[in-house]
């Protein structure tokens, strides 16, 4: 195969596993329509009185069951649609495909798709599924806006540090994606929970306390491959590529505010036992800073990462 | 009672020592920390003098009045700030205070021996009883056997003995560590901002660059810095190589950079060669020399209305894209009857689609290397002492020459042609040169924040995944009245960091401890 024919089939694959992920999106979001529904009629059933109750639980959980696995079964497509794009691209290219922001997005949130998998399969996770496809949607179309066609390195990351840094980085953003997914549901949960109001939809979802664990798990993986990736590694490599360590360029600046960020959020879980929902508030905020990082410095700041032109 | 008689009654000292307290607490220390992350935040949405000069300069042509009240407070230099550095001291002030108190507490928890046991079990996240037959020294020998990994005590008491133990004493050396180390980094970027120089030069080929103050265009040291005592070593660029992708999706884009250069070390040394690229730095005894741009440096020769040669020299371009389309100025003074000013583009590849379309540059590359210029009489004002840059052409005391249609005149020049001036005279493309753009820094004790970082991290992960658990056993016997001995056995479990798992491992804890102690009572009954 030429190196065009592999870049044409990285971004069909690209672009299918976009539609499915959308799907699985679609998939979940009926789970939870399906969830609210059902519990809607047993309510009216209840108000309407002496009418024969029909048995609407025993029939339709399984329905809500099968559009969750569904759901999984689309972010599998997905993954896989993923990965082959990711590989055709390195390919078209001839260099691990993570030189430039479109090929960081996709490697990244094929990276989320496959941790959450992993947490489906050993700790049955699939209730995150819904937030984890929506995020990895806005992430696929940061990462589509900034398409560039597949090709060479430019000499800037012609260096050992560029698999190092970038890979370390992507995944640790790939981990902060899950878990500001689980943070997100908790926050949810947690509100429904202190009003004792836990609807039909949320009744899905694990209890609030099972969703923070996940989140502090996946955070206290990311954060250590955040720290090697944007401050060790980075820093070494911008004194061999640009003179100095350390210069306070647009991305160092946000990568050092996502690191304070998540920082903070380790540091109040470990020692101060700050469970809950001020912990989730932090991870949701290193979330967006992280995505800033990686996204809006891009698009308003002038900096030094060669893409940020 | 008023709360201001109140305070005023807090002797001096009382005071100082008041603030202290408030500011070595680990609460200040975290607040700052993200105040430092909250106060980065402007620098990087205001361009930075530091980082990109010539954005600044836009900034204040675009933003008359706002830029100098931006300017005022500091937020186009943010990370020398006085604010930024007041942050910062406070910071590393905070943490030295919250931090050196600590070590020895620190060091002696990690010497420290497993506490005694609670009174009461029951209060505890796990406990659990049995009774066996074993002896209270065989419980103790089991339990200890049990607890692998984990600091053990076994003191006698009044009915039988109390095991203590321990495990996880990693994760006060990881916060130990951790601590130290932030201070560390903190210490080594401090001493690196204070003492380090940094400055850019562009460097034609065929030219040299000695490492004295006056060959920067830009230069910049920390404060303590002294720049008198630049190292002496010194460069000739003897090519600037510059390659570009010739064809594909990615047609243009940069290929390869390097600048071979020519070095002395100390004046008088013998010259070495060096090729310096991007990621590939000369390094030299105070200083590292980086490639980090270039470009193209035509050589233009003018010849006045007297026939004298008044220009010979490259002139450089600079860059305003990635296209390479780039603007420079070429100053004459010397210049009769008038002096001369010619300001205007390079283009590396032109390509003209028709007679009146405009010229523009389609590749990176000098294919077809074309200058177009416009020219200026008059007086340059170089000579009323205030400093001019030399890529801006003041026009306000000269005139723009115009050609016959009353148009500006228009010069347009490839390599090896000239055009004669209106007034007389001529220009001349002679030659097509490059330039490297160097950048020369030193910043001491980068190794500082570097192992400050890697150990600090090796620190947080040991704090973050060693789970401390302290385990007691107590066993007591007793008679059960037919005179058989009976040993019961109590363990309760604490874990320091509270975790779901506890009451599992109990139960799996205890059904082992029991099974050790039943098969030694099984090897006891057997030999019988
Ligand atoms: C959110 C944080 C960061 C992300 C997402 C990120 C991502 C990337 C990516 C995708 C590249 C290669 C592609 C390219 O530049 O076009 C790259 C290059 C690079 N990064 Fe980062 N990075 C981050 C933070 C940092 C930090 C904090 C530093 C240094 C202190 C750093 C130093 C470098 C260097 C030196 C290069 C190569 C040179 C260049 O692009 O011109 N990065 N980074």
């Amino acid at each position: 195969m030429t190196l065009e024919q592999y870049a044409q089939i990285s971004n069909y694959a690209m672009v299918a596993a976009t539609c499915v992920l959308a799907l699985a999106f679609v998939a979940h979001a009926a789970e939870w329509a399906f969830a609210r529904k059902v519990a809607d009629e047993e309510k009216e059933l209840v108000t309407t009185g002496p009418t024969p109750p029909s048995p609407p639980t025993e029939d339709t959980t399984p329905v809500t069951e099968r559009f969750s696995r569904v759901g999984v079964t689309l972010t599998i497509l997905a993954a896989a649609l993923l990965a082959i794009s990711v590989i055709t691209r390195g390919l078209a290219a001839e260099r691990v495909p993570l030189g430039n922001m479109y090929e960081f997005g996709l490697a990244g949130v094929t990276v989320a798709l496959i941790t959450y998998l992993g947490l489906v399969w050993k700790y049955q996770v699939q209730w995150v599924g819904g937030v984890v496809a929506a995020f990895g949607l806005v992430i696929l179309g940061m990462s589509l806006s900034t398409y560039v066609p597949a090709g060479p390195l430019v000499p800037a990351l012609d260096s050992y540090w560029f698999e190092i840094h970038v890979s370390a980085v992507m995944l640790a953003g790939a981990f902060f994606l899950v878990g500001a997914a689980a943070s997100v549901l908790y926050l949810i949960r947690v509100r429904a929970e202190s009003k004792d109001n836990v609807g039909p939809v949320l009744r899905r979802f694990p209890a609030a306390a099972v969703m923070d664990k996940l989140a502090y798990r996946v955070n206290a993986m990311a954060f250590p491959l955040w720290t090697f990736g944007a401050l060790i590694a980075g820093p070494i490599w911008a004194h061999y590529a640009w003179g100095r360590y350390w210069g306070w360029d647009p991305k160092e600046v946000w990568a050092f505010i996502t690191w304070i960020v998540y920082a903070g959020y380790l540091h109040a879980r470990a020692t101060a036992g700050w469970k809950g929902r001020r912990a989730a508030y932090f991870c949701l905020i290193g979330f967006v800073t992280f995505l800033f990082s990686y996204y809006g410095v891009n698009l308003f700041g002038s900096g030094l990462h060669s893409y940020a032109k | 009672m008023n709360p201001s008689t109140q305070a005023s009654e807090l002797t001096p000292r009382e005071f100082t020592r008041w603030i202290w307290r408030q500011l070595t607490s680990m609460r200040t220390a975290l607040f700052l920390l993200l105040l430092l992350a909250v106060a980065a935040v402007p620098g990087s949405l205001v361009p930075q003098r530091g980082v990109d000069a010539r954005t600044v300069q836009a900034f204040f042509q675009d933003h008359p009045t706002l830029a100098p009240a931006l300017d005022a407070l500091g937020m186009f230099s943010v990370y020398s700030s006085p604010w930024f550095s007041a942050i910062y001291l406070l910071l590393m002030l905070s943490l030295v205070g919250c931090i050196v108190p600590r070590i020895s507490v620190y060091a002696r928890a990690l010497r420290a021996r497993p506490p005694r046991a609670p009174r009461n079990f029951s209060r505890l996240p796990g406990s659990g009883t049995f009774t066996t037959t074993a002896s209270v020294d065989e419980v103790m020998a089991a339990g200890r056997r049990a607890l692998v990994r984990t600091r053990v005590d076994v003191v006698q008491t009044d009915a039988g003995a109390e095991l203590r133990a321990e495990k996880g004493y990693l994760r006060e050396l990881g916060n130990l560590v951790f601590h130290v180390s932030i201070l560390v980094v903190l210490v080594g970027v401090a001493i690196g901002a204070l003492w380090s120089y940094r400055g850019a030069a562009m460097v034609t080929e065929g030219d040299g660059f000695s490492n004295t103050l006056s060959q920067y265009d830009e230069f910049n040291s920390g404060p303590l810095y002294d720049s008198d005592a630049l190292p002496p070593f010194g460069l000739l660029v003897d090519r600037m190589i510059a390659e570009f992708q010739p064809e594909g999706p990615q047609r243009g884009a940069p290929k390869r950079f390097q600048a071979n250069v020519t070095y002395t070390e100390n004046p008088g040394d013998k010259p070495q060669r060096y090729e310096i690229s991007v990621n590939s730095p000369l390094s030299l005894d105070g200083g590292d020399v980086f490639l980090i741009g270039q470009g193209y440096a035509p050589v233009i020769r003018v010849t006045d209305a007297e026939g004298e040669i008044v220009f010979d020299d490259a002139v450089i371009f600079l860059p305003q894209d990635g296209s390479y389309l780039s603007e420079g100025v070429i100053k004459v003074p010397d210049a009769a009857p008038e002096q001369l000013g010619f300001q205007g583009f390079f283009m590396p590849t032109a390509v003209s689609a028709g007679d009146d379309a405009p010229t523009r540059t389609v590749y990176p590359g000098a294919v077809n290397p074309v200058i177009g210029l416009r020219m200026w009489t008059g007086d340059l004002g170089l000579d009323d002492g205030t400093p001019q840059s030399v890529y801006t052409l003041q026009k306000d005391q000269m005139t723009e020459v115009l050609d016959d249609n009353g148009e500006p005149l228009n010069i347009s020049l490839s390599p090896g042609q000239s055009q004669t001036l209106p007034g007389g005279g001529t220009i001349e493309f002679v030659d097509l040169r490059r330039f490297a753009r160097l950048q020369i820094a030193d910043v001491p004790a980068k190794s500082l924040p570097l192992a400050g970082v890697s150990v600090g991290l090796i620190g947080l992960m040991a704090s973050l995944m060693v789970r401390p658990r302290r385990t007691w056993i107590k066993a007591t016997t007793r008679n059960d009245g037919t005179g058989a001995r009976l040993t019961s056995v109590s363990v309760g479990v604490l874990d320091r960091v509270p975790r779901d798992e506890t009451p599992i491992d109990l139960e799996s804890f205890l059904t082992d401890l029991q099974e050790t102690l039943a098969t030694l009572d099984t090897s006891k009954e057997n030999p019988t």
